[in-house]
């Protein structure tokens, strides 16, 4: 299958196989006008399959949401065709309004303003709890 | 600005201060009768309490202060559909320190994000109760003379008792403690309390059904309520409330000097026989919650 290369944009690299759609949800790709590929199950030395997502347009990613979803995928930033940055991600420390808390006892279902802030708690574990109410993010 | 949201904000050093100041109190109260005089105090209740609000209240009249506020949302500007942050922004404009109740877990951190006065967490659900544990560990300091190397047995409601799981968080950094965990079934201490305090810390401790195969070991006795609130299901409360009810037939084999501490209110799981018990310590430790509320006030508005 042959998918063009891109001049200026942004190629989402070793997305775990099957979470694209997720990473196209949470960066809202869908209000983006430009070219977006997305490719499902590629073959991968390192990772058997994977999924890449290629946006032909210059854009801010995420890092933070991305690295929520998953800190092993690689951020490409290409520039006249030619890789310019590779962006490394990293667990955050905190993330805001990415998931939501399911806790029905949680002040925020309630309070609908307020943002819905999560803590990495433990790094090890990848946990984040809701800051309000501590219940672990799902 | 100082608020205080968890025990675990605190620091051990923190809490032994703390310990330390409302002892003092104890001993001579007349030093501190004016510390407080012109200060107001407000306490937010969105759900009904007695102790803790008028354990606060008490407090704050004790330091000299003063109170205002409501004890139910039905009372305040909540029933209008005003916001927990507004609320406290308002409220900030009238007191010196809030103490909160809410229903909603996490409803004072709110509160302290917006407020432009110290909050005090007095319980908000399900979550923390951060001025019960200072309590708890007030009344075991007093009673036993030391926070380390100590039996403690948690019964009753386990699952759903904050007090419980506040109190572990608390004991579990201090030596030597060891937890002896007594409930039924459906009510046993979460697994993410044992993992990542327990565990984490290198607590030893057991997990039983039977109280009266552990009473002897135990030189603290925490009972706790079944309570209806925590419940989504009328039935399983029903069940399950009477499960542990403590009697002196059931103190028979315990230590002479067992502290047995109850957070209160009591429904029936402590039987009335046992208040004239010397080691019935609940009543006390309703006393040393007011001490330690005036400990802790006096912190939070850096009163000298």
């Amino acid at each position: 299958m042959h998918i063009d290369s891109i001049k200026n944009g942004v190629v989402i690299d070793h997305i775990k196989a099957g979470k694209c759609m997720d990473i196209y949800k949470h960066l809202e790709l869908d209000k983006l006008d430009c070219t977006v590929a997305i490719i499902k199950n590629v073959s991968s030395k390192k990772m058997g399959r994977k999924d890449i997502i290629k946006i032909d347009s210059e854009m801010e990613v995420d890092l933070e949401v991305l690295g929520y979803i998953d800190p092993n995928i690689t951020v490409n930033i290409i520039k006249n065709e030619k890789l310019c940055e590779k962006k490394k991600l990293t667990l955050p420390a905190m993330i805001k309004d990415v998931v939501k808390c399911k806790n029905p006892r949680c002040i925020t279902t309630t309070e609908q303003d307020l943002p819905h802030i999560f803590k990495l708690t433990n790094a090890e574990t990848e946990t984040y709890r809701c800051i309000y109410c501590e219940s672990k993010a799902k | 600005m100082k608020n205080l949201m968890n025990i675990t904000d605190l620091a051990v050093e923190e809490i032994d201060e703390l310990i330390a100041v409302a002892e003092d109190i104890i001993a001579n109260p007349v030093k501190y009768r004016d510390k407080c005089r012109y200060k107001k105090l407000a306490t937010l209740f969105f759900e009904p309490s007695t102790r803790t609000r008028l354990s606060f209240e008490a407090a704050m009249l004790e330091l000299g202060g003063s109170v205002l506020g409501f004890s139910e949302a039905n009372s305040s500007s909540a029933a209008k559909g005003e916001s927990v942050a507004d609320t406290a922004r308002t409220v900030s404009c009238y007191a010196d320190i809030i103490a909160m109740r809410h229903p909603k877990e996490g409803a004072p951190l709110v509160a302290s994000m917006a407020a432009s006065v110290p909050i005090i967490n007095a319980g908000d659900g399900g979550h923390n109760h951060p001025t019960q544990t200072l309590t708890d560990l007030l009344t075991i300091k007093r009673e036993k003379g030391r926070l380390h190397n100590l039996t403690i047995g948690f019964c009753g409601d386990l699952k759903f008792g904050r007090t419980v799981h506040s109190l572990i968080e608390a004991m579990a950094r201090y030596t030597g403690i060891k937890v002896v965990l007594i409930s039924p079934d459906e009510l046993k201490l979460p697994g993410y309390l044992k993992k990542e305090t327990l565990d984490a810390k290198g607590i030893e401790y057991l997990e039983t059904t039977d109280l009266s195969a552990v009473m002897p070991e135990l030189d603290i006795l925490y009972m706790t309520r079944v309570q209806r609130e925590r419940f989504f299901n009328e039935e399983d409360y029903l069940r399950l409330k009477d499960s542990y009810i403590l009697t002196p037939s059931k103190l028979s084999n315990a230590k002479s000097d067992l502290a047995i501490l109850h957070p209160l209110p009591r429904v029936n799981e402590i039987h009335t026989s046992v208040d004239a018990d010397p080691r019935a310590c609940y009543f006390r430790q309703v006393l040393n919650g007011k001490f330690i509320r005036m400990a802790l006030i006096l912190n939070l508005l850096e009163v000298e």
